[in-house]
């Protein structure tokens, strides 16, 4: 467990709260939490030596919130997403953790504790996923009509023929794609309106979650902008809560209201999306942003992040950014730190990051991770 | 549709191939046995016969490759194989044709069981891994590794000498007249039974085997993920979305099959002295009847030819990414 | 019909596709990773019934009790102490045959093998590395071959030889076996000139042969071997046949040869099953043994269809079954799980007690 090496300082004004579950979920709660995951454990491997990807990972996503989910490809952002949906391909494994699942009516259920046939129920209709709109996503040999009936006619049996065709109509002419397309196969489609069949399709039963697992990563600049703008349009029409997982965090500042930043499997920085672009309080997200170069303002000179994320199977003692980091201390060699509130924690109770460096007084955080509003 | 005219274009020089295979065959080998035989039935012989054996075999002419080629071609033309020995003197072609029915009933009836109960047991155990469902796999393996022919002498000995079940040998019972009555029909169908049901035994496996890795490799692709998560009856995903993909490389490889469970067939009626083809080239080998021999071979490659035809337009019927672009 | 591998879709870099999968594996590491191929359970218990077949090849003529085609009073035997698989309608020893029979077997298919794939070797690599006309010559040449029925082209050519030895028999199915093979290689080699790995070699200059040779072959092993596999045991199969058909020459002793003494002297009417059932079971046998190398080599390959490993089992035993769209939840045995529960309680605690020492 990762959450002992707190107990060592105790006399300074700011202290970090223990990296429990428990107060990960307080700090990042409004009071009206969707999903809460707590304490996630999932391997890979079905053989003798399993390689652990998540180890113990807590997220919170509120009612009618964007929460970006950033990271680099492999840091385990959409093995998260995938793991509390139990969507993981062979071979994973969920060892450990709960996925609660607050609907509106008030009842809180544990997605993981589900059986198979409540599970197949609450897929689709409570929470629903975005796939990214590869090739692959869809069934070549049917038609995109049909994919779009089909999860109608499995949570909705008595709907009829009409019914159905009708709504699929309506979803399609809603993410802006033409009627006349209902009996296209998808090979006939362009990348950008297979993204958006994806997207109708999740719609399909007006689901309360959506995930997004990179829906404009194969997408040129111009179609980005348009089914970010739908989505954002669709968000605000619909009310759901999305999660957005992607590579590109500048994205996200446009997308989403709250981001978290993920590294090797561990989530390494949590907080309000506009705050944690302008104002990084985890070295691993200043050097994120300064690889991005900024759409608007002075220009920047990109410096990117030397070295690469380190082998899931062989991670080191302590700090998993501890190779990489400019302000390593020889305290991020032993010990792993946990994701807790900042250095300047009263003035931002609802930052989160786990970083050494903010074990500390205020006065002790670098410079550039030290920003704030005012100054 | 340039799907069809590029097979089809195929289908056309494989015949071409196959015919001229056949042309150059006799002319490439030493010895001349058509002439001791030709000897050997003088007088019975009518000379139209032993001019058209000598177009198909090349026998002391003076001609050169490329006339004895074209008069091969126009003698095809004109249905004309030759004389069988074995049956002398039927024409090939009239020995071919009362055969050939009786080889396509029994591997059209063998194959398409086969092709069925094989996809949808490997449908069912791919999908199911890691249950007890896979025990049928080390079964189906030993099933596959054994010559046809030998299954054919297991179940004889089995259903037909030890438990007098089943007839050992003929495509029906021998004295009974052709005809489409139910006396005759019946009796084909009984003596059909244990030689359809050796080829599908033995076939069934390779189709097992085939399907189960086709869903298995199916079943790790995006939209199988997808239609899971979009919560689906589990029969709705394993069908639909898995097997229904996974279907399309065995319709492709039924193709490459097909020669070798046609192969298989001919074997298993030489052991069960069923009228077909098979038969038939089995005893134009003992005689070494080359008319009869090279008719059959081109008779069996037309008629897979044919049938690789049909798969393609099943095949074209169940993806359709083929019916788009060229 | 002999099991096939379906190669039609060539295998990607990335098995898990593009959902997020264990770390990807970079192009193949030959030194370490054909170790891990012997530990397969298949593949080795496949290889040891090899190895002992191919001993039997070749010691089996004098480790034969007697000479198989000497005759003996003993007419149509069931098995005894004697003869241990009884004999045949004139007295000759059936193990003996079985025997001495499995040299012949041996040296055909392994023969026709090797010669086959090195014709598959050539025309596949080839026709999917240069593509364009040359790559529709070949690929028509060997879609000829593969649609063109093999067993009776082969019946007219080796018909048409009287007394087919050894050599002309695995030629003749060498040159009906290639095809197969060639046109797997081409799927396989048209996938691997497209990646970066080769383009980085052009762009640095390496000569053709060189980037078939060092670059591309070294990534095909498996599926040479594969195709190799499958080749002999179609070879196996086919002279078997053209022996029980009585084609090929009846001077050598093969299994199929027994059959064909079997089945013209009615030993079915007879009931005489030890004159054909060992000889079937040799071939079953064989051909099992390279089915399960064969299978080693798929789960090589194609890692998804592994399913080895003490853990695997545990996770069956305890009911837990990975499946495409249900990950497994294993949260461990009673004990592990109140473990932890304990764990996550006790820093819960200790958290609790630093935030009020901080007030």
């Amino acid at each position: 467990m990762t959450a002992t090496g707190n107990t060592t300082t105790s006399n300074t004004t700011a202290t970090p709260v223990g990296g429990s579950a428990e107060n990960i979920a307080a700090a990042m709660n409004t009071g009206d939490p969707i999903l809460e995951i707590k304490n996630l454990t999932v391997e890979y491997g079905f053989g003798d030596d399993p390689t652990r990807v998540l180890d113990e990972v807590s997220l919170t996503l509120n009612r009618g919130e964007v929460l970006g989910l950033a990271g680099e490809s492999g840091c385990g952002k959409s093995t998260l997403a995938y793991g509390a949906t139990r969507l993981l391909p062979p071979p994973g494994v969920i060892k450990g953790g709960q996925v609660l699942f607050h609907d509106r009516d008030g009842t809180t259920t544990d997605i993981l504790k589900l059986n198979d046939s409540d599970l197949r129920a609450a897929r689709w209709r409570d929470f629903a996923i975005v796939f990214q709109g590869a090739m692959n996503s869809l069934n070549p040999v049917h038609r995109v009509g049909s994919q779009l009936q089909d999860a109608i006619f499995a949570h909705q049996s008595k709907t009829s023929k009409k019914v159905a065709r009708d709504r699929a109509v309506y979803l399609l002419e809603m993410v802006g794609i033409n009627a006349d397309r209902l009996n296209a196969y998808p090979h006939q489609l362009s990348g950008g309106m297979r993204q958006r069949v994806m997207i109708a399709m999740a719609l399909a039963l007006e689901p309360q979650l959506l995930i997004m697992d990179e829906p404009t990563t194969a997408l040129d600049v111009v179609m980005q902008r348009q089914i970010l703008e739908e989505i954002t349009d669709l968000r605000d029409r619909m009310g759901f809560s999305v999660i957005f997982i992607t590579h590109d965090v500048s994205l996200l500042v446009e997308v989403a209201d709250r981001i978290a930043i993920m590294y090797a499997g561990e989530i390494v920085e949590a907080a309000d999306a506009r705050d944690a672009y302008r104002f990084p309080r985890h070295p691993y997200t200043k050097g994120l942003l300064n690889s991005f170069p900024p759409l608007r303002g002075p220009r920047r000179e990109l410096t990117g992040i030397p070295g690469s994320p380190p082998d899931m199977s062989k991670l080191p003692q302590g700090c998993r950014f501890a190779e990489r980091c400019p302000f390593v201390m020889d305290r991020c060699r032993v010990e792993d730190p946990v994701l807790a509130k900042t250095a300047f924690g009263r003035t931002e109770p609802a930052r989160l990051v786990a970083c050494h460096l903010h074990d500390g007084a205020a006065s002790q955080v670098p410079e550039s991770l030290a920003m704030q509003a005012n100054t | 549709m340039r799907f069809f005219i590029r097979r089809g274009i195929f289908y056309v020089i494989t015949a071409w191939a196959a015919v001229t295979i056949n042309f150059f065959l006799p002319r490439m080998m030493p010895g001349d046995p058509i002439t001791s035989l030709l000897v050997k039935y003088q007088g019975q012989i009518s000379p139209d016969a032993i001019q058209s054996l000598r177009v198909l075999f090349g026998l002391d002419t003076q001609d050169s490759l490329w006339t004895q080629y074209i008069d091969y071609w126009g003698q095809l033309f004109r249905g004309d194989l030759g004389i069988s020995f074995t049956f002398f003197p039927v024409p090939v072609n009239q020995v071919l044709s009362s055969s050939l029915p009786w080889t396509l009933g029994l591997v059209g009836i063998a194959t398409i069981l086969s092709v069925l109960i094989g996809t949808a047991v490997g449908m069912i155990i791919g999908w199911r891994r890691g249950t007890k469902a896979d025990a049928v796999l080390p079964v189906a393996t030993f099933f596959s590794a054994v010559p046809y022919f030998w299954f054919g002498l297991i179940a004889i000995l089995l259903f037909a000498v030890t438990w007098k079940i089943f007839p050992a040998a003929k495509g029906y019972q021998p004295g009974l007249i052709p005809g489409w009555n139910w006396e005759f029909i019946s009796s084909v169908m009984y003596h059909g039974t244990l030689p359809a049901l050796t080829i599908v035994i033995s076939s069934v496996a390779g189709w097992i085997l085939g399907m189960r890795n086709m869903m298995v490799t199916v079943g790790s692709e995006d939209y199988v993920t997808v239609a899971q998560a979009k919560g689906l009856k589990e029969r709705t995903v394993m069908v639909g979305y898995a097997a229904r993909n996974a279907v399309l490389p065995q319709v492709s490889s039924f193709a490459l099959a097909l020669g070798f469970i046609v192969g298989g067939t001919l074997v298993m009626e030489m052991v069960f002295s069923y009228p077909g083809i098979g038969y038939v080239l089995f005893q134009a080998i003992g005689a070494k009847d080359y008319p009869l021999m090279q008719g059959s071979f081109l008779v069996i490659t037309l008629s897979i030819l044919v049938m690789n035809m049909l798969a393609d337009v099943v095949y074209a019927f169940l993806d359709p990414r083929t019916r788009q672009e060229g | 019909m002999t099991a096939t591998t379906n190669y039609e879709v060539p295998p990607e870099s990335n098995p898990a596709g593009s959902l997020p999968g264990a770390p990807r594996s970079k192009r193949a590491r030959v030194g370490g990773t054909q170790f891990l191929f012997l530990r397969n359970a298949k593949a080795l218990s496949g290889l040891v019934i090899l190895g002992l077949f191919t001993l039997i090849a070749i010691i089996g003529p004098w480790i034969a009790p007697y000479d198989p085609d000497a005759f003996s009073p003993d007419i149509v035997q069931p098995p005894s102490w004697a003869h241990l698989m009884g004999t045949t309608h004139l007295g000759q020893d059936v193990f003996s045959q079985v025997l001495v029979g499995t040299r012949y077997v041996m040296v055909v298919g392994f023969i026709s093998g090797i010669v086959a794939t090195i014709l598959a070797v050539i025309v596949g690599v080839t026709a999917g590395y240069l593509g364009g006309f040359s790559d529709e010559v070949l690929s028509l040449t060997s879609n000829i071959f593969l649609v063109i029925p093999a067993l009776p082209l082969i019946i007219i050519i080796a018909g048409q030889i009287d007394d087919a030895g050894m050599l002309i028999i695995a030629a003749v199915i060498s040159l009906t076996a290639w095809a197969w093979g060639a046109r797997v290689l081409r799927a396989q080699t048209m996938s691997h000139r497209r990646r970066d790995y080769v383009e980085a070699a052009r762009a640095n200059g390496e000569s053709t042969p060189r980037i078939i040779l060092a670059e591309i072959l070294p990534n095909l092993t498996a599926i040479i071997a594969s195709s190799f596999v499958g080749t002999v045991t179609f070879a196996v199969l086919t002279q078997v046949t053209l022996a029980f058909i009585g084609v090929t020459s009846i001077n050598d002793w093969s299994w199929g040869t027994i059959l064909y003494w079997a089945q013209s002297n009615q030993a079915l009417i007879r009931g005489a099953w030890w004159w054909f059932v060992p000889a079937g079971l040799a071939i079953a046998a064989l051909g099992v043994a390279l089915a399960l190398v064969n299978f080693g080599i798929d789960e090589f390959v194609n890692p998804r269809l592994r399913s080895t490993g003490k853990y695997a089992k545990a996770l069956r035993k305890r009911g837990v079954r990975a499946r495409v769209g249900f990950t497994p939840v294993d949260l461990g045995t009673k004990s592990e799980r109140h473990a932890r529960e304990q764990a996550a309680e006790a820093t819960a605690a200790s958290a609790v007690i630093i935030k009020e020492d901080s007030k």
